[in-house]
């Protein structure tokens, strides 16, 4: 098991490396600092000298890859790449563009009212996706399945940013229940939070349904199912206990993946609701251009989407033994 | 003069791959059996008059062209080379069939089919005293779905959003096609080390969030192109043609994000197809490998591209949206759906509520998500009835 995982983390060295090189030819060689600074320095009446400042000051003054005056390692090591880019790979963010803040340091507190939001966002649409979806595959072919999948397909046709505004306005402003948006620490927080999970559940929830609503269907279509019924099981112990751990494979397929994403965030949520997670950081960054923090959380969503593949793999072979560690 | 952006084209070949598709589906073999399931079902039918009216907006919304500039005497501008001068204005066929709707503006707000504006005014009356009413609009009962806050009748804006999102949704997929099915089929049929290169690739692309990704290059790229609204002489290149369409970037960047699945799909089909008995004999028979991808690889991936061209479409549709609501989408010229939205998302928090600028989005989304989520269900039941569970 160990071996097995400590393989499964080697394999995933040359894809860290790939995309952190990907993002230093994006942000380094695309958008040249030249450009970055005449952005930042307002795009009219920059003067060279300016941009020049600005470059040493923020340390993108350095060739991009390769320093060819300096001697010895200095060739590498005198770049942006090595000074910027590399430093990622052992989680040191440097500085934001801008207003010159910690951008780890900023990860770290901001990663909490994200998580706030997301963890009970995703355990609850988890559990009434599943949920639902077997009542639907318990009563398949009959109206409330039908219905149920319609409703289902017509949920999924709806935009997100129509459950949020939609939402805010009818359980906010007009029934009051909650406040529209806003975000507080300790238990205050929950008031806030309640809206926003509602929301998020609600808007996922068509997708959710129907995809596993069609896993159990196809195990309920499988010879063991029959088996398990000619042998006088009843239906609910059936579709619990033989074909919930059968399909476990394609749900964790689909779950596992996203649990590192929760410290992430959703950009769209954290935006409409005022809640200071990552993802209203990074939508921040974005309207203000600055590319070392779009850097930074690019870099880490692909790490946590990595770590994501990897405790899949691992998953697996926790609930299906037949996966072998190879 | 006519003018042909780069994301015309994609409209122009949406038409055509359709219109060979009804062609077609009456000779080929397999496109008839597809043909007979869908006409089994009916709901798809519906579905099928719902985005057959909407490509054809977008279609009209995708012919356009400049008008000469008229003289105060009547005659034609002529520029000092000789040249005729055009109007920077490159109107489609569809703003000049609506255009009663385009020019017909009021002020601010009013609700649909209104006779008097929104918001009190303070106007002279008849006889010369100040008086606080609705002042009554300049075309009363001309606005079906009423007027935004600067007074643009919103079914026309809502019109205007047909083709942004007819192009996203089907514009990504094709433009990724000829890559998928490139890689897709090289590293499935060779194989080996070419393989892992390609497999690396795309995971590592895949990796990388899809909103950030397209944010970032969104942000590098997106600020120069074209971006709706007047044409500039800088964009046009052989006299007609825009390239640089900010529209076309955005497609292409959604389809760097979202062209791994397809890739992913075609290169397990082609690692099964590779040892099945025909390609074998082909081999056997001496007949080279090119000419075996051509013939008996590529054809019978095919109904993947489909498969994935329609059921990509509602979610592109709707991801269009959100990347305009965050301000990285297409130009607040151009109509979107998501711009209109991002304009409205604190209206109906005014008082009395503005609610028609947002029904109006939705509805326009609805009408066409819905019936392509439908739709691309049927569609992969006919071709591909395994794929049913996916």
């Amino acid at each position: 098991m160990l071996t097995y995982i400590i393989r499964r983390i080697l394999y995933a060295i040359p894809i860290v490396i790939g995309v952190n090189l990907l993002t230093a030819v994006l942000f380094f060689y695309v958008n040249t600092p030249d450009d970055m600074a005449r952005k930042i320095l307002g795009e009219k009446n920059v003067t060279a000298a300016q941009v020049d400042n600005w470059k040493r000051d923020h340390g993108y003054n350095l060739p991009v890859f390769f320093n060819t005056p300096e001697e010895g390692t200095a060739k590498l090591t005198e770049t942006i790449f090595f000074k910027k880019s590399l430093p990622l790979l052992w989680f040191d963010f440097g500085r934001s563009d801008r207003n010159n803040i910690d951008i780890g340091g900023e990860i770290k507190t901001r990663m909490w009212p994200s998580l706030a939001i997301s963890l009970p966002m995703f355990t609850l649409g988890l559990v009434l996706d599943l949920f639902i979806a077997m009542m639907l595959a318990y009563y398949r072919g009959t109206y409330l399945d039908l219905w149920g999948v319609v409703l289902a397909v017509v949920m999924m046709s709806v935009s997100t940013l129509f459950y949020i505004i939609g939402g805010q306005f009818l359980l906010g402003k007009v029934l009051k229940l909650f406040p529209i948006s806003g975000f507080d620490t300790g238990i205050d927080s929950v008031k806030f939070l309640v809206l926003p999970v509602v929301i998020g559940v609600l808007s996922s929830l068509g997708i959710g349904v129907r995809f596993y609503r069609t896993v159990f269907l196809e195990e309920i279509n499988k010879d063991y199912i029959r088996t398990a019924r000619a042998k006088g099981l009843g239906e609910g112990a059936v579709l619990f206990k033989h074909a919930l751990k059968n399909a476990m494979i394609p749900i964790l397929t689909n779950v596992v993946v996203s649990i590192p994403f929760l410290f992430y965030g959703s950009l769209i949520m954290e935006r409409f609701f005022a809640i200071p997670g990552l993802g209203n950081f990074t939508i921040d960054a974005i309207q203000a251009q600055d590319f070392a923090i779009v850097r930074s959380m690019v870099y880490l969503g692909s790490i946590l989407y990595i770590v994501g593949l990897i405790l899949t793999d691992i998953s697996y072979t926790l609930v299906d033994p037949r996966v072998r560690f190879e | 003069m006519p003018v042909i952006l780069a994301t015309d084209l994609i409209i122009f070949f949406l038409v055509g791959a359709v219109l060979y598709f009804v062609i077609a589906s009456r000779k080929v073999g397999t496109l008839k059996s597809v043909r007979r399931e869908l006409g089994k079902n009916r709901l798809a039918l519906v579905c099928m008059v719902f985005l057959a009216f909407y490509v054809l907006v977008a279609l009209l919304d995708s012919v356009r062209y400049r008008d000469a500039v008229i003289d105060d005497d009547g005659a034609s501008a002529v520029s000092e080379d000789g040249g005729v001068i055009y109007s920077p204005e490159a109107l489609s066929l569809l703003d000049r069939a609506l255009s009663g709707m385009r020019t017909r503006t009021e002020k601010t707000y009013s609700a649909p089919f209104a006779t008097h504006s929104y918001a009190k005014e303070s106007m002279e009356g008849a006889d010369g005293t100040i008086v606080r009413d609705y002042p009554p609009l300049k075309y009363p009962r001309a606005h079906w779905l009423g007027t935004d806050r600067v007074g643009n009748d919103v079914l026309f804006t809502a019109l205007k959003g047909v083709r942004t999102g007819v192009v996203i949704g089907a514009g990504t997929t094709i433009v990724i096609i000829p890559f998928a099915i490139f890689f897709g089929v090289v590293a499935g049929f060779y194989g080996g080390v070419i393989d892992d290169i390609v497999q690396y690739i795309y995971t590592t692309l895949s990796s990388i969030p899809g909103v950030l990704l397209i944010v970032a290059f969104m942000l590098l790229f997106g600020s120069s192109g074209y971006q709706g609204g007047l044409i500039s002489e800088v964009h046009v290149i052989w006299r007609a043609f825009v390239l640089n369409d900010r529209l076309f970037w955005l497609c292409v960047i959604l389809g760097i994000t979202s062209w791994t699945d397809l890739c992913r799909l075609i290169r397990g089909e082609t690692l099964k197809l590779r040892e099945l008995e025909y390609v074998q004999a082909s081999r056997a028979f001496g007949i080279g490998r090119l000419s075996i991808i051509y013939r008996h690889i590529v054809p019978n991936v095919m109904h993947l591209v489909l498969i994935t061209f329609v059921l990509q479409f509602s979610g592109l549709v709707l991801a269009e949206a959100i990347l305009s609501y965050i301000g990285i989408g297409v130009g607040p010229e151009m109509g979107s759906w998501g711009n209109m939205i991002n304009t409205a998302r604190l209206e109906l928090s005014r008082e009395p509520v503005v609610w028609w600028n947002l029904l109006a989005a939705f509805a326009a989304m609805f009408a066409l998500v819905l019936p392509a989520n439908i739709f691309g269900d049927a569609v992969r039941d006919a071709l591909d009835p395994r794929l049913r569970y996916r």
